[in-house]
């Protein structure tokens, strides 16, 4: 695989992965349980948002066919993305959103803490950036997650379902392949294959915590590497696309 | 070809009148935005980092810095992003967080951000300089703020985020 191949892959899986939360995250939006909340989930969206932006405009100058951040978005299909499918996944109700933010959110601090010290500067670059604004993200989960938890009955149930139900989608954030080795020899990539004990211990730490039990590890979904997604991601991509898709380039 | 007649310091401190659209108090030089000026036969390349990489202030601070060179007959100007090194509330001066204060948003509580978590519990009500004061949110109506309310003269207050 060409240098440049791997690295333009590599660059759209971590801004779609970006992307794809803001826009879930952004779902939220005046639906929160608490004006708080609303303001709390819009933050993180920005956040990811503004990462996203940086990442795929990135991604734009490797591939080097002209392609802005805004074409990379608003004019891929499906098949052309390759965001984790965990990022995907229907906000469902509070507990989902949670569960699936501290999944997410505990991977990405592990993930851009080995990335911060890349041969890439740009990576490096944005890595600093973004681990500074996750540990906010980290934090608000995790407060939530065992706030469920060690609450109601009711909510209990609720936060518990929601990691069962999304456990098979954590296996996935770990996989690698030839674009990973590729960069990984070139100091470029995180090795994921390091990081996820990290991720196994922090996350069975807070669900012991939140009195939560730990799922097996059983059957786990994949598919993103290759841009094979769940059936999520069209409906989302449908309605985040529609305008620039029936104005290409409107602008106002 | 452009014929050069600022030097870099001066277009620094034409630059430095542009406030923070979200904390009109504070120029986007005293807040660390503002890294650098480039001057080169091209013309001038303004070098900003974001507070947050998601601040949506930007596009008014390029417009804001656009217009000003404007004003003084500079038309070739670059703004550039850059994201290293990453910007911190350390980069802030004592007489940047003091105009904070005055103005109602309690500044950074620590020059380090070692524990995030240890001095979001430290934070002193910008209004009656009391220590017991409690955190409502830790997102606010910006990415850079946190909600507080003061337990002491009971006002609410936005917190300046330690990055």
């Amino acid at each position: 695989m060409a240098k440049q191949d791997a690295l333009f892959k590599y660059t759209l899986r971590l801004g779609d992965n970006a992307l794809i939360l803001s826009q879930r995250l952004s779902e939220w939006c005046s639906y929160a349980p608490l004006i708080e909340e609303d303001l709390a989930l819009t933050n993180l969206s920005l956040d990811m948002i503004g990462r996203a932006q940086a990442l795929l405009k990135y991604a734009g100058e490797i591939e080097g066919m002209g392609k802005t951040e805004d074409t990379l978005a608003f004019r891929r299909s499906e098949r052309q993305y390759y965001n984790n499918l965990l990022v995907e996944q229907p906000n469902g109700d509070f507990a989902f959103t949670m569960a699936r933010q501290l999944f997410i959110s505990a991977f990405e601090l592990y993930f851009y803490s080995e990335m911060e010290h890349s041969k890439d500067k740009t990576f490096a670059a944005i890595a600093a950036k973004t681990l500074k604004e996750v540990k906010y993200h980290l934090e608000h989960a995790k407060d939530w997650v065992i706030r469920m938890g060690d609450g109601t009955g009711e909510s209990h149930y609720r936060i518990q379902h929601a990691v069962n139900e999304l456990w098979m989608y954590t296996g996935e954030l770990f996989e690698m392949d030839d674009v990973d080795k590729d960069l990984i020899e070139q100091g470029i990539a995180t090795d994921l294959d390091a990081i996820r004990p990290l991720w196994n211990k922090y996350i069975g730490d807070v669900l012991e915590t939140a009195a939560l039990i730990v799922p097996e590890n059983g059957y786990m979904q994949t598919g993103s590497r290759k841009g094979i997604h769940t059936e999520h991601l069209g409906h989302l991509l449908c309605e985040m696309q529609y305008l620039q898709r029936a104005y290409p380039d409107a602008k106002w | 070809m452009v014929i050069t007649t600022y030097s870099k310091e001066e277009i620094l401190e034409i630059l430095s009148a542009i406030a923070d659209p979200e904390i009109p108090v504070v120029s986007i030089q005293e807040i660390g935005m503002l890294r650098d000026v480039v001057v080169s036969e091209d013309g001038y390349e303004v070098l900003l980092t974001p507070t947050y990489t998601g601040c949506p202030a930007m596009g008014i601070i390029e417009a804001d810095i656009k217009a000003i060179l404007q004003e003084k007959g500079i038309a070739s100007v670059k703004v550039t992003l850059i994201y290293s090194p990453a910007w911190s509330t350390d980069w802030m001066s004592d007489e940047a967080k003091e105009k904070m204060r005055k103005y109602g948003i309690a500044p950074p509580a620590h020059s380090s951000c070692g524990s995030i978590f240890k001095t979001e519990q430290e934070v002193v009500c910008p209004h009656c300089s009391s220590q017991d004061t409690e955190m409502i949110s830790r997102f606010g109506a910006t990415a850079c703020k946190a909600l507080y309310k003061c337990n002491s003269c009971k006002e609410p207050f936005e917190y300046f985020k330690c990055h």
